[in-house]
């Protein structure tokens, strides 16, 4: 932290060598280089998972994964950006699945090749358990699938280095949805909310509000009641 | 180990030193008169000499700021003649443009209402999902808890939007909330739930109850992946990295459809369509007064932009939403969100001297502010190694409070992202200082996301009149499906019986003689589509009004 402003660090950009200043993330270094994202480039904070890349450091055989918004360059990196992961989403309705292991198996046969061998886990730039969450996934743990996955944003670095071809984050995304649907199920007072409103039980008042002048909505809102 | 310099350290550890007393404290909130007066003495929205008065078209004379007028009285991209309208790539009923909440929402919904789904087409200028809707953290309102009500709702959104607010949108919105979460939960959204299987709730500032529902710190994300999966299940037609970069009009005055860049090919392609929603989000990668911002890659204001070219009305355009707490530092996330949760959960805003200094859940406009009068008025905040300047937000008063443990359960995200960069929220305080967060005008709809133009729909944050002139947290993520779904099923129904002329660029010809007739000379060009931050721009912080 606090590096001099003036440090600058060399990088290669799918082999293209750049100076930039050493304390830039790989996406704005690749900007302050010259470059604008069409492809590779989303939210620039952490949450799209559009700016998945792979690296490696000048002296180490070490291939590694990051999001580009995310980390910061250092003197040396090679640089690919992988927009895109190559996979297909299984289509389903969710109305007529069960939660157990072989709605998985179904959908994803392949879960059933996972070697263990952990190489997801270490891909992922959000420090999730990739492997456990396949793995539960593979006996029918869904709650237990659904709850380590849920901070996945799907970049598919796990997807392109994994041995066995698995594609976890849409393995993670069925896991969560049937966790929702099936294990948890609806809220009660939700429905019950919505049928008052479906029965008029608030328009009388919502009329009255929207009736009023702004004088008397300033005296009502200013005088409200707050419970928090 | 700390995550912050040498020469900051003296003031973290006055924070430590007033961190017990502090447990359980606040300051009270404004009154009236103290939040009218602090809005103007501090709020970037009243710097008059940031805006200008808009000289051409539908609503000239209205009020907005430089960077959002330099969008409108700008030159389309295309010439009526650079484009081929007999070849007509797709034709469909529906065409949405935007892949966010809004968008497949809409989407989702016009297919429920009879549209096929290949008679649906999405384009988005980036991917499937990629939206400001997806970075939503702390979470979306919506009255269901026994001690609430939309009523409450209302009057809490009609006096957080200082009573500007469009009182048939606003009531569409609270009426609906519920019925949203409930749709959510049917798809497979993951709400955080208390052991007895209710909601968690929290309040947010300006509401009068615990309203907001959360995923985490994760909201939008969960909320947008769900849909983009269901999406997907549903066969909805997609076209990604191809941004509308105008709409097109028809010989009888409808829109019809729009022209389209496909950004792999660099090439432009017509969709013609019974009925259009624009669903592009908003502005925040203006940089409006030289404000940082939590907004994604494409928030470039391109929806209020081509709905203006063909003459759709706007409204409260002057009004924008600075969240209070952005990231101050380190440098590599500055403007980046630091959700409002945070203070909801009992994080507080301090000064250098660890002191409070405002009440942590007024409105964003009051409580960005008093961050702002608090490093600028009183200068009492901390000044970063690149010259900005923020305050502490003491984060570890939230396990302090709540039971170790809370942060990496409810804030997972803020985190590890802080964690990234060497800071371990758990332990030390955030520096924040407010950054663009939101655009609360925009395109004007009725309650049937109708613009003032046949044809032509609109949904989420591209449109004004929900939020007033002052969006409440959570409201935004209720907005876009609320009223995407309204979109949806209303351009289904047009689309039903609508017929199309001939079809015509011919209101760009318009456009370009109300430049000229205006006196606007420029080589602008908009929409922007993507925003410029090549070569030194990717090091600039300028705040331009102070």
């Amino acid at each position: 932290m606090g590096k001099n402003e003036s440090e600058m660090v060399t990088i290669h950009v799918m082999g293209k060598k750049h100076e930039v200043p050493a304390d830039l993330t790989i996406m704005k270094a690749m900007e302050y280089a010259g470059h604008q994202f069409r492809r590779g480039a989303g939210c620039r904070g952490g949450y799209c998972g559009a700016c998945a890349a792979m690296y490696r450091v000048k002296g180490s055989y070490k291939l590694q994964g990051a999001l580009a918004c995310q980390k910061i360059v250092e003197d040396g990196m090679y640089i690919a950006q992988i927009p895109f992961s190559p996979a297909e989403k299984i289509t389903y309705d969710l109305s007529e699945l069960r939660p157990d292991a072989n709605t998985f198996l179904e959908y994803y046969p392949e879960i059933s090749r996972c070697l263990s061998c952990n190489t997801c886990t270490k891909a992922c730039p959000q420090d999730i358990q990739v492997m456990d969450y396949v793995q539960a996934s593979l006996r029918g743990d869904v709650e237990e699938a659904a709850k380590l996955s849920f901070d996945c944003i799907s970049c598919g670095l796990c997807a392109v280095r994994c041995p066995a071809e698995i594609v976890p984050y849409n393995v993670g995304q069925l896991a969560r949805r049937l966790n929702s649907r099936y294990v948890m199920g609806p809220t009660e007072h939700v429905l019950k909310r919505v049928e008052e409103v479906e029965a008029g039980e608030f328009d009388a008042d919502i009329d009255e509000l929207k009736a009023s002048d702004k004088k008397t909505l300033q005296d009502r809102y200013e005088n409200r009641e707050v419970k928090l | 180990m700390s995550g912050y310099p040498e020469y900051m350290q003296a003031s973290l550890k006055l924070v430590e030193k007033t961190r017990p007393d502090r447990v359980g404290k606040a300051l009270r909130a404004m009154n009236a008169e103290e939040k009218q007066q602090i809005l103007r003495d501090w709020h970037p929205d009243y710097k008059m000499d940031q805006k200008r008065k808009l000289m051409i078209g539908s609503s000239t004379g209205e009020l907005m700021p430089h960077e959002v007028a330099d969008t409108l009285e700008a030159h389309p991209i295309i010439k009526p003649g650079d484009i081929d309208l007999s070849n007509v790539a797709y034709d469909v009923d529906v065409l949405v443009i935007g892949a966010g909440g809004a968008g497949l929402s809409a989407s989702l919904t016009a297919i429920e209402h009879g549209v096929s789904p290949d008679k649906v087409l999405m384009v988005q200028k980036l991917r499937l999902g990629d939206a400001n809707s997806k970075m939503s953290q702390g979470g979306i309102q919506a009255a269901d808890a026994p001690d609430d009500n939309p009523t409450i709702h209302y009057l809490d959104v009609i006096g957080g939007g200082h009573y500007a607010n469009k009182p048939d949108l606003v009531e569409a919105m609270v009426k609906e909330g519920p019925g949203v979460i409930k749709w959510h939960e049917e798809l497979g959204v993951t709400y955080d739930k208390l052991e007895d299987g209710t909601m968690q709730l929290a309040p947010g500032g300006g509401t009068s109850r615990k309203r907001m529902h959360s995923c985490k710190d994760y909201t939008g994300l969960e909320i947008t992946r769900v849909l983009v999966d269901e999406f997907i299940n549903k066969e909805i037609s997609y076209v990604e990295l191809t941004s509308a970069v105008d709409l097109v009009m028809d010989d009888r005055g409808q829109v019809a459809g729009a022209v389209l860049w496909d950004m792999d090919h660099d090439d432009y392609k017509v969709a013609r369509a019974k009925s259009t929603i624009l669903a592009t989000g908003g502005f925040g990668r203006l940089h409006i007064q030289g404000f940082e911002t939590t907004n994604h890659y494409g928030a470039t204001n391109d929806g209020v932009v081509m709905a203006y070219h063909v003459g759709a009305k706007l409204r409260d355009l002057d009004s924008t939403q600075f969240h209070p707490t952005g990231a101050a530092y380190p440098e590599q996330i500055v403007g980046q969100l630091c959700t409002e949760k945070l203070r909801a959960r009992g994080a507080q805003p301090l000064n250098k001297e660890g002191e409070l200094f405002v009440y942590p859940l007024e409105t964003r406009d009051v409580e960005a502010s008093a961050l702002i009068r608090e490093c600028y008025g009183r200068e009492k905040g901390i000044v970063t190694p690149t010259g900005m300047r923020g305050v502490w937000l003491d984060t570890p008063l939230i396990d302090v409070i709540n039971g170790e443990g809370t942060i990496e359960r409810e804030f997972a995200a803020m985190y590890r992202t802080f964690n990234k960069f060497g800071i371990d929220i758990r332990k030390e305080p955030m520096l924040v200082y407010p950054t663009l967060h939101y655009q609360n005008g925009g395109v004007e709809i009725n309650v049937q996301c109708e613009t003032s133009v046949p044809g032509l729909y609109a949904a989420g944050e591209v449109c004004g009149g929900v939020h007033g002139k002052n969006r409440l947290m959570g409201n935004s993520q209720l907005d876009l499906y609320v009223f995407g779904r309204r979109a949806g099923r209303f351009a289904a129904e047009r689309a039903k019986t609508a017929t199309l002329g001939n079809l015509t660029l011919d209101h760009l010809d318009v456009y370009e003689k109300m430049l000229s007739d205006a006196g606007v000379e420029t080589d602008r060009k908009a929409p922007m589509l993507l925003p410029e931050y090549r070569g030194k721009r990717t090091l600039e912080h300028q705040l331009k009004m102070l």
